[in-house]
Protein backbone atom coordinates (compact mmCIF):
# COMPACT_ATOMS: atom_id res chain seq x y z
CA UNK A 1 0.00 0.00 0.00
CA UNK A 2 2.78 2.60 0.91
CA UNK A 3 4.53 1.91 -2.57
CA UNK A 4 1.30 2.39 -4.94
CA UNK A 5 0.92 5.51 -2.34
CA UNK A 6 4.64 6.85 -3.35
CA UNK A 7 4.03 5.72 -6.82
CA UNK A 8 1.17 7.47 -7.29
CA UNK A 9 2.41 11.12 -5.29
CA UNK A 10 5.64 11.44 -7.38
CA UNK A 11 3.75 10.71 -10.70
CA UNK A 12 1.69 13.30 -10.26
CA UNK A 13 4.60 15.71 -9.11
CA UNK A 14 6.87 14.33 -12.00
CA UNK A 15 4.03 15.25 -14.30
CA UNK A 16 3.33 18.59 -12.78
CA UNK A 17 5.95 20.07 -11.99
CA UNK A 18 7.21 22.76 -14.43
CA UNK A 19 10.49 24.69 -14.23
CA UNK A 20 12.60 21.97 -13.52
CA UNK A 21 15.04 21.38 -10.68
CA UNK A 22 14.67 24.01 -7.47
CA UNK A 23 11.06 25.03 -8.75
CA UNK A 24 9.49 21.66 -8.57
CA UNK A 25 10.60 21.32 -4.77
CA UNK A 26 7.60 23.69 -3.64
CA UNK A 27 5.01 21.16 -4.99
CA UNK A 28 7.31 17.79 -3.67
CA UNK A 29 7.26 20.35 -0.13
CA UNK A 30 3.39 20.83 -0.77
CA UNK A 31 2.88 16.69 -1.63
CA UNK A 32 4.81 15.36 1.00
CA UNK A 33 2.94 17.67 3.78
CA UNK A 34 -0.29 16.93 2.48
CA UNK A 35 0.61 13.10 2.72
CA UNK A 36 2.56 13.39 5.61
CA UNK A 37 4.67 11.11 4.26
CA UNK A 38 7.89 12.74 6.43
CA UNK A 39 8.52 13.59 9.98
CA UNK A 40 8.86 17.42 10.57
CA UNK A 41 12.86 17.21 11.38
CA UNK A 42 13.29 14.80 8.95
CA UNK A 43 11.02 17.18 6.52
CA UNK A 44 13.83 19.87 7.01
CA UNK A 45 16.48 17.87 6.37
CA UNK A 46 15.43 17.14 3.10
CA UNK A 47 15.67 20.68 1.51
CA UNK A 48 19.16 20.25 2.35
CA UNK A 49 19.55 16.58 1.30
CA UNK A 50 18.14 17.71 -2.30
CA UNK A 51 20.40 20.08 -3.16
CA UNK A 52 23.42 19.35 -1.81
CA UNK A 53 23.53 15.80 -2.70
CA UNK A 54 25.27 14.83 -6.00
CA UNK A 55 22.34 14.44 -9.08
CA UNK A 56 19.32 16.29 -9.98
CA UNK A 57 17.23 18.15 -7.25
CA UNK A 58 13.99 16.30 -7.72
CA UNK A 59 14.98 12.70 -7.78
CA UNK A 60 17.36 13.51 -4.80
CA UNK A 61 14.20 14.24 -2.93
CA UNK A 62 11.81 12.06 -4.18
CA UNK A 63 14.89 9.26 -3.39
CA UNK A 64 15.17 10.40 -0.09
CA UNK A 65 11.72 10.74 0.70
CA UNK A 66 10.58 7.35 -0.31
CA UNK A 67 13.74 5.47 1.56
CA UNK A 68 11.94 7.63 4.83
CA UNK A 69 8.57 6.45 4.10
CA UNK A 70 9.38 2.80 2.98
CA UNK A 71 12.83 1.90 3.16
CA UNK A 72 15.56 1.55 -0.18
CA UNK A 73 12.78 0.26 -2.38
CA UNK A 74 10.73 3.19 -1.76
CA UNK A 75 13.48 5.32 -2.31
CA UNK A 76 14.39 3.64 -5.93
CA UNK A 77 10.30 3.46 -6.78
CA UNK A 78 9.92 7.25 -5.96
CA UNK A 79 13.08 8.43 -8.12
CA UNK A 80 11.54 6.29 -11.23
CA UNK A 81 7.77 7.65 -10.65
CA UNK A 82 9.25 11.20 -10.76
CA UNK A 83 10.68 10.39 -14.07
CA UNK A 84 8.10 8.04 -15.85
CA UNK A 85 5.84 11.19 -16.68
CA UNK A 86 8.70 13.24 -18.42
CA UNK A 87 10.21 10.42 -19.88
CA UNK A 88 6.95 9.79 -21.83
CA UNK A 89 6.45 12.90 -22.79
CA UNK A 90 10.01 13.82 -24.08
CA UNK A 91 9.47 10.84 -26.43
CA UNK A 92 5.73 12.12 -27.61
CA UNK A 93 7.57 15.51 -27.73
CA UNK A 94 10.26 14.51 -29.87
CA UNK A 95 8.60 12.52 -32.58
CA UNK A 96 6.02 15.35 -32.92
CA UNK A 97 9.35 17.93 -33.16
CA UNK A 98 10.22 15.20 -35.85
CA UNK A 99 7.21 15.48 -38.44
CA UNK A 100 6.85 19.44 -37.76
CA UNK A 101 10.25 20.50 -37.64
CA UNK A 102 10.35 22.42 -40.76
CA UNK A 103 7.00 24.14 -40.02
CA UNK A 104 6.89 28.13 -39.54
CA UNK A 105 5.33 27.39 -36.02
CA UNK A 106 8.03 25.07 -34.59
CA UNK A 107 10.81 27.22 -36.31
CA UNK A 108 9.60 30.32 -34.86
CA UNK A 109 9.07 28.67 -31.05
CA UNK A 110 12.80 27.63 -31.40
CA UNK A 111 13.76 31.01 -32.47
CA UNK A 112 12.26 32.69 -29.24
CA UNK A 113 13.03 29.61 -26.96
CA UNK A 114 17.18 29.70 -27.41
CA UNK A 115 17.57 33.06 -25.86
CA UNK A 116 15.03 32.59 -23.17
CA UNK A 117 17.51 29.33 -22.32
CA UNK A 118 20.31 31.28 -22.49
CA UNK A 119 18.16 33.58 -19.78
CA UNK A 120 17.14 30.97 -17.50
CA UNK A 121 20.75 29.57 -17.06
CA UNK A 122 21.98 33.06 -16.27
CA UNK A 123 19.40 33.40 -13.76
CA UNK A 124 19.99 30.27 -12.25
CA UNK A 125 24.04 31.28 -11.45
CA UNK A 126 22.43 34.19 -9.71
CA UNK A 127 20.33 31.36 -7.71
CA UNK A 128 23.18 29.09 -6.83
CA UNK A 129 25.52 31.79 -6.28
CA UNK A 130 22.77 33.00 -3.60
CA UNK A 131 23.45 29.76 -1.72
CA UNK A 132 27.13 29.77 -2.23
CA UNK A 133 29.30 33.06 -2.87
CA UNK A 134 26.67 35.55 -1.42
CA UNK A 135 23.40 36.00 1.44
CA UNK A 136 20.72 37.80 0.27
CA UNK A 137 19.45 38.97 3.40
CA UNK A 138 21.19 40.83 4.99
CA UNK A 139 23.84 41.07 2.10
CA UNK A 140 27.17 39.77 2.25
CA UNK A 141 29.88 38.12 0.31
CA UNK A 142 31.78 35.24 1.44
CA UNK A 143 35.30 35.72 0.18
CA UNK A 144 36.45 31.99 -0.33
CA UNK A 145 33.68 30.97 -2.81
CA UNK A 146 33.92 33.91 -4.28
CA UNK A 147 37.53 32.99 -4.67
CA UNK A 148 36.86 29.64 -5.84
CA UNK A 149 34.25 31.11 -8.49
CA UNK A 150 36.82 33.30 -10.12
CA UNK A 151 39.27 31.14 -10.44
CA UNK A 152 36.69 28.48 -11.84
CA UNK A 153 36.13 31.08 -14.05
CA UNK A 154 39.90 31.25 -15.30
CA UNK A 155 40.46 27.34 -15.39
CA UNK A 156 37.44 26.62 -17.31
CA UNK A 157 36.91 29.77 -19.90
CA UNK A 158 40.59 30.37 -20.27
CA UNK A 159 42.41 26.84 -20.08
CA UNK A 160 39.41 24.68 -20.98
CA UNK A 161 40.09 22.64 -18.11
CA UNK A 162 37.41 19.25 -17.36
CA UNK A 163 34.34 20.82 -15.29
CA UNK A 164 34.38 17.11 -14.20
CA UNK A 165 38.30 17.66 -12.79
CA UNK A 166 37.95 21.48 -11.27
CA UNK A 167 34.33 20.13 -9.16
CA UNK A 168 37.04 17.56 -7.71
CA UNK A 169 39.61 19.85 -6.98
CA UNK A 170 37.17 22.87 -5.76
CA UNK A 171 35.41 20.25 -3.52
CA UNK A 172 38.10 18.98 -2.01
CA UNK A 173 40.01 22.13 -1.23
CA UNK A 174 36.01 23.56 -0.18
CA UNK A 175 36.23 20.93 2.17
CA UNK A 176 39.17 22.66 4.32
CA UNK A 177 38.92 26.18 2.99
CA UNK A 178 34.81 26.78 3.29
CA UNK A 179 34.12 24.53 6.50
CA UNK B 1 25.37 -3.84 -35.98
CA UNK B 2 25.62 -7.03 -33.81
CA UNK B 3 24.03 -7.18 -30.30
CA UNK B 4 26.79 -7.30 -28.94
CA UNK B 5 28.15 -3.78 -30.39
CA UNK B 6 24.50 -2.74 -29.60
CA UNK B 7 25.34 -3.58 -25.79
CA UNK B 8 28.07 -1.84 -25.65
CA UNK B 9 26.84 1.65 -27.34
CA UNK B 10 24.26 1.17 -24.88
CA UNK B 11 26.68 1.06 -21.72
CA UNK B 12 28.44 3.59 -23.04
CA UNK B 13 25.39 5.67 -23.14
CA UNK B 14 25.06 4.46 -19.83
CA UNK B 15 27.99 5.54 -18.57
CA UNK B 16 27.92 9.05 -20.02
CA UNK B 17 25.04 9.94 -17.92
CA UNK B 18 25.95 8.32 -15.13
CA UNK B 19 29.09 10.47 -14.48
CA UNK B 20 27.15 13.57 -15.72
CA UNK B 21 24.53 12.95 -12.95
CA UNK B 22 27.31 12.35 -10.58
CA UNK B 23 29.21 15.33 -11.14
CA UNK B 24 25.59 17.15 -11.29
CA UNK B 25 25.75 18.84 -7.84
CA UNK B 26 23.73 22.25 -6.99
CA UNK B 27 20.62 21.72 -9.13
CA UNK B 28 20.24 20.67 -12.70
CA UNK B 29 21.50 23.42 -14.24
CA UNK B 30 25.01 22.45 -12.55
CA UNK B 31 24.64 19.70 -15.20
CA UNK B 32 24.79 21.70 -18.39
CA UNK B 33 29.07 22.42 -18.28
CA UNK B 34 29.08 18.84 -18.14
CA UNK B 35 26.77 17.61 -20.50
CA UNK B 36 28.59 20.68 -22.91
CA UNK B 37 31.69 18.54 -22.10
CA UNK B 38 30.86 15.03 -22.26
CA UNK B 39 28.50 14.86 -24.32
CA UNK B 40 28.87 17.69 -26.73
CA UNK B 41 32.58 17.90 -26.84
CA UNK B 42 33.83 14.52 -26.05
CA UNK B 43 31.37 12.06 -27.45
CA UNK B 44 30.14 14.53 -30.26
CA UNK B 45 26.69 13.29 -29.84
CA UNK B 46 25.37 16.28 -30.18
CA UNK B 47 26.33 19.54 -31.87
CA UNK B 48 26.47 22.75 -29.38
CA UNK B 49 23.21 24.49 -31.35
CA UNK B 50 21.31 20.70 -30.81
CA UNK B 51 22.11 20.74 -26.94
CA UNK B 52 20.83 24.33 -26.67
CA UNK B 53 17.19 22.87 -28.44
CA UNK B 54 17.44 20.19 -26.82
CA UNK B 55 17.98 22.03 -23.31
CA UNK B 56 14.56 24.35 -24.56
CA UNK B 57 12.55 21.60 -24.92
CA UNK B 58 13.73 20.11 -22.05
CA UNK B 59 12.85 22.88 -19.82
CA UNK B 60 9.66 23.62 -21.46
CA UNK B 61 8.57 20.30 -20.30
CA UNK B 62 7.30 19.24 -16.67
CA UNK B 63 10.08 17.07 -14.79
CA UNK B 64 13.53 17.64 -13.76
CA UNK B 65 15.50 19.12 -16.92
CA UNK B 66 18.83 16.88 -16.63
CA UNK B 67 16.39 14.00 -16.33
CA UNK B 68 14.16 15.30 -19.72
CA UNK B 69 17.96 15.77 -21.45
CA UNK B 70 18.95 12.18 -21.03
CA UNK B 71 15.74 10.64 -21.96
CA UNK B 72 16.02 13.59 -25.00
CA UNK B 73 19.65 12.57 -25.84
CA UNK B 74 19.35 8.74 -25.19
CA UNK B 75 16.19 8.64 -27.32
CA UNK B 76 18.47 10.54 -30.13
CA UNK B 77 21.08 8.19 -29.83
CA UNK B 78 19.55 5.03 -29.53
CA UNK B 79 15.72 5.37 -30.03
CA UNK B 80 12.99 4.01 -27.26
CA UNK B 81 16.06 1.27 -25.33
CA UNK B 82 18.39 4.61 -25.57
CA UNK B 83 16.59 7.13 -24.07
CA UNK B 84 15.66 4.29 -20.98
CA UNK B 85 19.34 3.40 -20.53
CA UNK B 86 20.24 7.04 -20.25
CA UNK B 87 17.63 8.14 -17.66
CA UNK B 88 18.33 5.25 -15.36
CA UNK B 89 21.95 6.28 -15.88
CA UNK B 90 21.05 9.44 -14.61
CA UNK B 91 18.68 8.88 -11.95
CA UNK B 92 21.07 6.25 -10.37
CA UNK B 93 23.75 8.72 -8.77
CA UNK B 94 20.54 10.20 -7.11
CA UNK B 95 19.58 6.62 -5.72
CA UNK B 96 23.40 5.95 -4.82
CA UNK B 97 23.96 9.13 -3.47
CA UNK B 98 21.31 9.69 -1.05
CA UNK B 99 20.76 5.98 0.06
CA UNK B 100 24.60 6.82 1.36
CA UNK B 101 23.67 9.47 2.76
CA UNK B 102 20.24 8.08 4.86
CA UNK B 103 22.48 4.96 6.36
CA UNK B 104 25.90 6.77 6.82
CA UNK B 105 25.46 9.80 8.02
CA UNK B 106 22.20 10.14 9.25
CA UNK B 107 21.75 13.73 8.38
CA UNK B 108 23.81 15.84 6.24
CA UNK B 109 25.44 19.19 7.38
CA UNK B 110 26.94 17.31 10.75
CA UNK B 111 30.20 17.81 9.00
CA UNK B 112 31.85 21.15 8.33
CA UNK B 113 33.80 19.27 5.73
CA UNK B 114 31.15 18.15 3.84
CA UNK B 115 29.36 21.55 3.50
CA UNK B 116 32.32 23.64 2.91
CA UNK B 117 33.47 20.67 -0.16
CA UNK B 118 28.94 21.62 -1.35
CA UNK B 119 29.92 25.22 -0.63
CA UNK B 120 32.57 25.29 -2.97
CA UNK B 121 31.53 22.98 -5.32
CA UNK B 122 28.48 25.12 -5.40
CA UNK B 123 30.63 28.28 -6.39
CA UNK B 124 32.27 26.82 -8.10
CA UNK B 125 29.18 25.40 -10.44
CA UNK B 126 28.59 29.32 -11.05
CA UNK B 127 31.46 29.75 -12.22
CA UNK B 128 31.31 26.54 -14.83
CA UNK B 129 28.12 27.72 -15.92
CA UNK B 130 28.90 31.38 -16.65
CA UNK B 131 31.64 30.09 -18.84
CA UNK B 132 29.30 27.46 -21.01
CA UNK B 133 25.60 30.19 -21.15
CA UNK B 134 28.60 32.75 -22.41
CA UNK B 135 29.88 30.38 -25.33
CA UNK B 136 26.48 29.54 -25.73
CA UNK B 137 25.01 32.83 -26.18
CA UNK B 138 27.88 33.63 -28.31
CA UNK B 139 25.92 31.03 -30.97
CA UNK B 140 22.82 32.13 -30.02
CA UNK B 141 22.35 36.02 -29.42
CA UNK B 142 22.70 37.21 -32.79
CA UNK B 143 20.20 39.98 -33.54
CA UNK B 144 18.65 42.77 -30.93
CA UNK B 145 15.26 40.19 -30.75
CA UNK B 146 17.49 37.68 -29.27
CA UNK B 147 19.46 39.60 -26.70
CA UNK B 148 15.94 41.39 -25.88
CA UNK B 149 14.22 37.85 -25.31
CA UNK B 150 17.42 36.74 -23.07
CA UNK B 151 17.39 39.68 -21.07
CA UNK B 152 13.98 39.93 -20.22
CA UNK B 153 14.02 36.45 -19.06
CA UNK B 154 16.51 36.71 -16.79
CA UNK B 155 15.33 40.02 -15.17
CA UNK B 156 11.92 38.12 -15.05
CA UNK B 157 13.39 34.98 -13.09
CA UNK B 158 16.33 36.29 -12.07
CA UNK B 159 15.83 39.91 -10.18
CA UNK B 160 11.60 39.09 -9.88
CA UNK B 161 11.22 35.27 -9.00
CA UNK B 162 8.49 35.08 -11.39
CA UNK B 163 8.26 31.12 -12.07
CA UNK B 164 9.82 29.78 -15.35
CA UNK B 165 6.48 28.45 -17.38
CA UNK B 166 5.65 31.83 -18.02
CA UNK B 167 8.91 33.19 -19.59
CA UNK B 168 9.65 29.73 -21.48
CA UNK B 169 5.43 30.53 -22.73
CA UNK B 170 6.07 34.15 -23.93
CA UNK B 171 9.64 33.06 -25.14
CA UNK B 172 8.26 30.83 -27.70
CA UNK B 173 5.49 33.01 -28.32
CA UNK B 174 7.92 36.15 -29.32
CA UNK B 175 9.42 33.50 -31.45
CA UNK B 176 6.70 32.32 -33.45
CA UNK B 177 5.08 36.32 -34.12
CA UNK B 178 9.44 38.17 -34.38
CA UNK B 179 9.65 35.23 -37.39
CA UNK B 180 6.08 36.01 -39.18
CA UNK B 181 7.08 39.69 -38.78
CA UNK B 182 9.94 38.89 -40.55
CA UNK B 183 8.65 36.90 -42.67
CA UNK B 184 6.22 39.35 -43.90
CA UNK B 185 8.60 42.38 -44.66
CA UNK B 186 10.91 40.00 -47.23
CA UNK B 187 8.04 39.16 -48.33
CA UNK B 188 7.30 43.02 -48.89
CA UNK B 189 9.98 43.68 -49.72
CA UNK B 190 10.63 41.40 -52.10
CA UNK B 191 7.79 42.96 -54.19
CA UNK B 192 9.37 46.32 -54.23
Amino acid sequence: MKFIHLFMVFFFIGAFSFGGGIAMLPLIFQMVQKYHMLSPEKFSDLIAVSQAVPGAVAPNAATYTGIEYAGIFGGILAAFSIALPSFVIVLLVMKFMGRYRKSRIVEGIFEGMRPTVIGLISAAVVFIAGTSIYRPAPFSVELIPLGIFMVTLILSGKFKINPIIIIIVMGTAGAFLCG
Amino acid sequence: MTKKDKAKELFVLFLAFFKTGFFTVGGGYAMIPIIQRVIVEEKKWLTETEMIDCLAVCQALPGAIAVNAATYIGNKRNGITGAAVATIGMLMPSVICITAVVLLLGALGQSTYISGAFTAIKASACGLITVTVFDMAKKVLRKPFHWTVALLVFIAIGIFEIMAVIPIILGGTAGIVYMAVKRKKTEAGGHQ
